[in-house]
């Protein structure tokens, strides 16, 4: 059932990359819990532009859970409190009349604050340049099922392509390790025979970058997999550490 | 050997030796406790698996060198994770809340180890680095256990032991990349188990001690 509630903003408001931030409060009042959590920003960031305020920079782009653009910590979680959302999916149901939210942006050395919730994450796409791909030759396309592939390993395939490159999974990390994005990406590939070829590459090529990118280590927390919106399994990570140990000790790549 | 450097030395890389040292120590944590429970035989019992231990000679030795080349490899390299993952996010959440992955095993990680390493240095200043001419083991052991304060710091550490591999067992596991929805839910539940039998194993052993008296 719709109703309106009153609730209490502290967000992180920052002008640029290199200047001091700090917290902000904001009141957000007559807020409809029909509304998604970054509507309700919205209808803060009107309030500040008629105050003649300088309204709260977000990012956000497909506002229906596919795009990964959005994203905050919300009370210390990445994406807020629900399970396999991203912000821009999460609704003020979820909060309660008088709640406070501290609104905080993905907190890394590799992804810089661009301002106040927006941050710089060309870390993973330098990631994917490393090695994130496999190489086709032009001509005509191949026949589509020309390579037999089993359902079961699709289905692995297609869980770990679910990732939408957001960045909650560095952000919820307590080492800021990149480890479930490039697990995911390195997986995608590594379990099917179109990625096969390059494999080896692939793997130590993306994880050098993601260390080089000052990514922390990762030490099984799982707090990744408990806050990725599309719910990306930590298995990934095994097989990244699988197909890492083989390219580095046993393939012929250097 | 830069294939090897580049390996061990990659964020990856540093965990598999993590992972390979710990379970080293997880396999000589059950050696240790497989001899100590021998006191639960007496007083006698307990010397005599001590003397035949010893008289393993240069084999002994060998364990122990590696054992110490494990601890170095094991704490150099934890540290540098340790500062690396601190360094990665200057700035820290001013609310931190867990999602539901962290356990108290995972997240105190480097400080149980830490203390480990205090405790093993005690421990060895304690039982081993000493003059065993005219005593026994078993008399080593009773004259510290005699000492409350001797009782609480072996058993902190045990319990603190416990923290550490509840965490450290499968998550050693996880690195090497051995993970499959069969097997890793006993692979998570035997941690566990482990933990909880490192704690009742070793935790007892002062106490039983102390009981001799
Ligand atoms: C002597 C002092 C010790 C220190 C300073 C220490 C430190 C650490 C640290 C910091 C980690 C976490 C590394 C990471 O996940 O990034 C770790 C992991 C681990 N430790 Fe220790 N530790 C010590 C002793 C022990 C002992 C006695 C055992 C044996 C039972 C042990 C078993 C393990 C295991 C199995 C792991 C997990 C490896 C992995 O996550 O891949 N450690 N240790
Ligand atoms: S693994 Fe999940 S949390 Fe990480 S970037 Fe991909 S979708 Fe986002
Ligand atoms: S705005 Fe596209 S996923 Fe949230």
């Amino acid at each position: 059932m719709t109703k309106n509630i009153n609730i209490t903003l502290k967000v992180w408001r920052q002008k640029g990359p290199n200047v001091k931030g700090g917290f902000e409060t904001y009141h957000a009042t007559n807020i409809s819990t029909d509304m998604s959590f970054l509507e309700m920003v919205d209808v803060v960031n009107e309030q500040l532009t008629l105050d003649g305020k300088d309204p709260i920079a977000f990012d956000h782009d497909c506002r229906e859970g596919i795009c990964g653009m959005c994203g905050a910590v919300i009370n210390g979680r990445s994406h807020g409190p629900e399970k396999g959302t991203t912000l821009c999916q999460l609704h003020m149901r979820h909060f309660s009349n008088g709640d406070t939210i501290v609104i905080e942006p993905w907190r890394a050395k590799a992804f810089p604050i661009v301002k106040d919730l927006v941050v710089d994450r060309s870390a993973f796409d330098q990631i994917i340049l490393a090695g994130g791909y496999i190489s086709v030759n032009t001509g005509g396309a191949p026949d589509a099922n020309s390579i037999p592939i089993a359902q079961e390993i699709a289905e692995l395939a297609m869980d770990a392509a679910a990732c939408i490159g957001c960045g909650a999974c560095v952000a919820a990390c307590p080492n800021a390790s990149a480890m479930l994005f490039t697990g995911a990406k390195i997986s995608q590939l590594a379990l099917l025979p179109q990625g096969k070829p390059e494999a080896a590459n692939r793997a130590l090529a993306m994880v050098n970058k993601m260390d080089e990118l000052c990514f922390g280590n990762c030490s099984n927390e799982r707090e990744c997999e408990a806050e990725c919106p599309k719910e990306i399994s930590i298995s990934n990570i095994a097989r990244l550490n699988r197909e890492f140990v083989k390219a580095g000790l046993v393939s012929v790549v250097k | 050997m830069n294939w090897l450097t580049n390996t061990i030395g990659a964020s990856v890389g540093k965990k598999l030796m993590m992972a390979i040292t710990g379970l080293g120590f997880c396999c000589f944590l059950t050696i240790h406790l497989a001899g100590n429970l021998t006191i639960y035989g007496g007083k006698d019992f307990f010397n005599s698996y001590v003397d035949h231990l010893h008289s393993l000679g240069p084999l002994v030795t060998l364990a122990e060198l590696g054992l110490l080349f494990f601890a170095t490899l094991h704490i150099l390299t934890g540290t540098l994770l340790f500062y690396q993952n601190f360094k990665a996010r200057p700035i820290r959440y001013s609310v931190n809340k867990r999602a539901g992955g962290r356990t108290l095993g995972s997240a105190t990680m480097p400080y149980t180890g830490f203390i480990l390493l205090l405790f093993v240095i005690f421990h060895l200043l304690n039982l081993h680095f000493v003059d065993k001419t005219n005593t026994t083991t078993f008399q080593l052991l009773s004259s510290s256990f005699a000492n409350p304060v001797y009782i609480f710091i072996y058993t902190f550490a045990v319990i603190i032991a416990a923290i550490h591999v509840s965490h450290g067992l499968w998550s050693a596991f996880q690195t090497l990349g051995v993970d499959h929805p069969k097997y890793t839910p006993f692979i998570r539940g035997l941690s566990i188990v482990f933990s909880v039998a490192i704690g009742i194993g070793f935790g007892f052993i002062p106490i039983y001690i102390s009981l001799l008296i």
